[in-house]
């Protein structure tokens, strides 16, 4: 096990990968009640074009199978593990993202017993027919919950204009149609594929002793019994630098309407140190441009374009990535306008000074700060870091590096009209 | 626990609650104001503390406000509106970096300590009034917010419940105010409204972090002061019972269902039965184990979600599910059947302890985090109670099948509200 310390951040974390190629973190946090845990395989929506484990050939899946599968883990032949989790005073809970399926749970107390029930269930995987179909009506709900939810259209619009053929663009739960093609062969199939230990991470955040957690993490691998897993193929066609659509208009049954412009990045086969300083950069970089301190929201909020649900993100991973900006507006044809027209001119002309590039940082690491306060947001983030060769505790030394010509380069380079584009959500009239 | 050890001093005007303790990397301060519900002042509170947040006598603009949050670290300054029971209650919170985990060693303490006195003191007037410009801005975003509860059908049918349940009593109102009334607010009546508020209202300041209770005091001692006052207290409100249940459907282009149902428990914070009130609600609806979860979901495959939570100062239970359009009367009956078992004690001794330990859990997890911790103290205030932490989860913890029992035969169904689609009607 090796300890690697922050000194700025006051903090320590352990870390050891197994021999079946699983990676173990802990966290020690002193004064927290909560140990927080997440159990994590790096397998997730996009990953639906692969070769399964023990065959030969590529083989696509049906929409939405990641996801299904997350819940469909929790049910076992004897009952739920919800129910196992709750007597011993945890809760727990499951989300599957583009690039991810994550178990967790949260107790202040039988703290190793949860994590036993944690990895054991993750581990031993129960699908039968008739679960399967029971879950389809489940799921069903969720879908149409999403159909219903317009900040959700809209932003599932917007990757859908942005991407031709990556399946980010495919919803993360599928379709009615596409899951009802899910049976418990293909359940399993992705199972064994993607849940080998050395495609997984294990975080444990809160009051623990390293050691002992290290321990049990240890002998409980130990007796299960793993063959060596040749690295997974995964399949993805090509994708051009334009976008899919330049714009979408989506009627719903809504009083306000929503706007969203989007990006879609660059150098998306960047890992480590250097997607992490393009993440950081890019962010500094909307922060810049439209803060509640930058001149431009001052402007658009002045103007009655945006209002308080205005915000703006950018998502970087393994083959695709995108700046999202947007919200609530009264006019969604003159925000856009406003909104491309302050892009471009920063693809032109960045005027921005040294102060505010200073301010820019500072506000950063302090929201660095705020987070890490948070073991949830520790657990998860480590998670997506790690899975792209990056490391969490590095943002901060990363962040204090950005130049204004590092700022300067990128707006000019990744901000184009090809790669723009817009999706909005009016009342139906 | 001692974590949680909060040391309350009364101030000129309001009381000050100081926590210490060093699990956090940064300092959060809390400033609560709570005054009766009412439909004359709703949508004034609503606008003020957004009013106040946006710019200040220092910082005339919001660029020039947000600017210098930006050079402390990013700290960050937001508002909230919540009801308890027939109170409104604005909170603004302040949450600045400890310099400690910073390579640059300025105090930040009292930097924040003195922003936070700025804006809620010092607000961006002229005369006798706030900025015109400021207002109309927020007026607009006020309206927006509250016209953007219509998007969201969750939040939606919650509001419509409450609106149908409690036709006549000021928790009908909405937390955001009233659209038709934002448009009569101006600079003027808005500054007296703020002038008043600070002079009636009951004012609470939540100081948790790395910080020592003595400094606190004398910062809060040399920043914030305010006329004392003797708070309004409001008598329970004495609530006609229903004749028959209330059954509301309302059609709207929707494709799932929204299901709502209001129940009065006729208990609130500080009741002797409270606790088992909290344990009716975990086993009946609260958690991934509890029966509306188990039987809605699990067996019959009707919902993705169904849960119950209490509001527990107005004493009502709600129930939320999403369900198909075709499935209403299946899933009422489901929870009916639920809610009937309960009555009956039929729940077994496993699903009691699986409960306690939960809730428990939840208490613990809740008070880990600057925020829940707050929100937990504050129940005291708002009840007018003093009741411990540790005490809640004894009290919690000793509680039997029997009290639950007598608990549920309190509960009455009072409101059932339906968000369906235009096809299912027809």
């Amino acid at each position: 096990m090796e300890k690697i310390n922050f000194d700025q951040l006051q903090e320590e974390l352990y870390h050891e990968k197994l021999s079946n190629g699983l990676n173990v973190y802990i966290l020690p946090k002193k004064g927290f009640n909560k140990t927080f845990a997440t159990f994590t395989t790096k397998y997730g929506s996009i990953d639906n074009h692969f070769v399964p484990f023990g065959q030969e050939e590529y083989k696509k899946v049906p929409d939405g199978i990641a996801h299904f599968l997350e819940h469909k883990l929790f049910e076992k032949e004897d009952g739920d593990v919800f129910q196992q989790f709750s007597k011993q005073g945890a809760s727990a809970n499951a989300f599957t993202s583009f690039t991810r399926t994550a178990y967790l749970f949260s107790s202040t107390s039988d703290v190793e017993k949860n994590l036993e029930t944690l990895v054991d269930f993750v581990q031993d995987p129960y699908f039968s027919e008739k679960t399967v179909e029971k879950e389809k009506g489940i799921i069903g709900q969720e879908i149409t919950m999403y159909d219903d939810n317009p900040d959700w259209r809209l932003y599932f619009g917007l990757i859908q204009n942005l991407y031709q053929n990556h399946p980010v663009k495919i919803d993360i739960a599928g379709t009615i149609e596409s899951i009802s093609h899910i049976t418990k062969d293909l359940l399993y199939e992705c199972y064994n594929t993607f849940y080998h230990p050395s495609n997984m991470l294990l975080f444990i955040v809160g009051p623990v002793d390293p050691n002992k957690f290290m321990d049990q993490v240890r002998e409980n691998q130990s007796k299960k019994d793993y063959k060596e897993m040749p690295e997974i193929q995964r399949k993805f066609e090509d994708e051009p630098l334009q976008t899919a659509e330049q714009k979408q208009v989506l009627e719903m049954n809504v009083q306000t309407s929503k706007c969203l412009i989007g990006m879609k990045a660059l150098h998306v086969d960047q890992s480590g140190a250097e997607l992490l300083k393009n993440e950081l950069t890019m962010n500094v970089l909307l922060d810049l441009l439209f803060g509640k301190s930058s001149e431009n929201y001052n402007q658009l909020y002045t103007e009655g374009l945006i209002d308080e649900t205005f915000s703006y993100d950018y998502t970087q991973e393994q083959g695709f990535g995108f700046a999202m900006i947007g919200g609530d507006t009264e006019n969604p044809d003159k925000l856009t306008e406003q909104l491309k027209n302050m892009l471009f001119h920063a693809k032109n002309a960045t005027s921005f000074s040294e102060e505010q590039l200073e301010r820019a940082k500072k506000k950063k690491i302090g929201s660095f700060l705020r987070a890490v306060n948070s073991p949830e947001y520790i657990a998860n983030q480590f998670t997506r870091y790690a899975f792209n060769d990056m490391n969490l505790f590095d943002v901060v030394p990363t962040l204090e590096k950005i130049t204004l010509d590092d700022v300067k380069k990128l707006a000019s380079e990744v901000i184009s009209e090809e790669r723009f584009s817009v999706c909005q959500v009016i009342p139906k009239k | 626990m001692d974590s949680t050890a909060e040391k309350i001093t009364a101030m000129q005007g309001y009381k000050l609650h100081v926590i210490e303790t060093d699990k956090y990397k940064t300092n959060t301060f809390v400033w609560k104001m709570k005054a009766p519900l009412t439909k004359e002042d709703v949508t004034k509170r609503a606008l003020l503390p957004q009013v106040l947040q946006s710019s200040s006598a220092k910082y005339p603009t919001t660029t020039a406000l947000r600017s210098y949050l930006d050079e402390l670290y990013g700290a960050t300054l937001f508002i909230d509106l919540a009801k308890k029971g027939e109170y409104h209650i604005i909170s603004l919170t302040l949450e600045i970096a400890n310099e400690k985990f910073l390579s640059d060693p300025t105090p930040l303490l009292k930097k924040g300590f003195e922003l936070l006195s700025e804006v809620l003191t010092k607000p961006n007037v002229s005369g006798d009034r706030f900025d015109q410009d400021t207002v109309n801005k927020e007026k607009r975003t006020l309206k927006q917010r509250i016209q953007s509860v219509y998007d969201d059908k969750m939040r939606y049918s919650n509001v419509r419940l409450l609106q149908e349940m409690c036709k006549g009593e000021p928790y009908a109102l909405q937390v955001n105010g009233e659209a038709e009334d934002v448009e009569a607010i101006t600079p003027e009546n808005l500054y007296d409204y703020y002038k008043m508020a600070f002079l009636e209202d009951e004012m609470d300041l939540y100081v948790i972090g790395d910080v020592k209770e003595e400094e606190v005091k004398s910062l809060a001692k040399d920043l914030l002061n305010f006329e004392d006052r003797t708070p309004k207290k409001l008598d329970p409100l004495d609530v006609q019972k229903k004749e028959k249940v209330n059954e509301i459907k309302e059609e709207q282009d929707v494709k799932q269902g929204k299901l709502n149902i209001g129940y009065r428990t006729n208990v609130v914070y500080g009741d002797s039965d409270y606790f088992a009130l909290q344990l009716f609600n975990g086993i009946f609806g609260g958690f991934s184990h509890s029966k509306l979860f188990i039987n809605v979901r699990e067996k019959a495959s009707l919902a993705y979600y169904v849960s119950s939570r209490l509001e527990s100062h107005k004493g009502l239970m709600m129930v939320m599910s999403g369900i198909d359009l075709k499935n209403f009367d299946q899933a009422v009956g489901i929870i009916r059947d639920q809610l009937e078992a309960m009555r009956k004690g039929d729940f077994s001794e496993q699903e009691l302890v699986q409960t306690k330990a939960v809730i428990r859990n939840q208490i613990l997890e809740t008070i880990d985090t600057s925020r829940g911790l707050t929100e937990i103290l504050y129940h005291n205030v708002v009840a007018g109670k003093d009741i411990k932490l540790e005490q809640w989860i004894t009290d919690m913890e000793k509680t039997t099948k029997e009290e639950i029992v007598a608990v549920a035969a309190k509960i009455e169904l009072d409101t059932i509200y339906f968000l369906t689609g235009s096809e299912a009607v027809k």
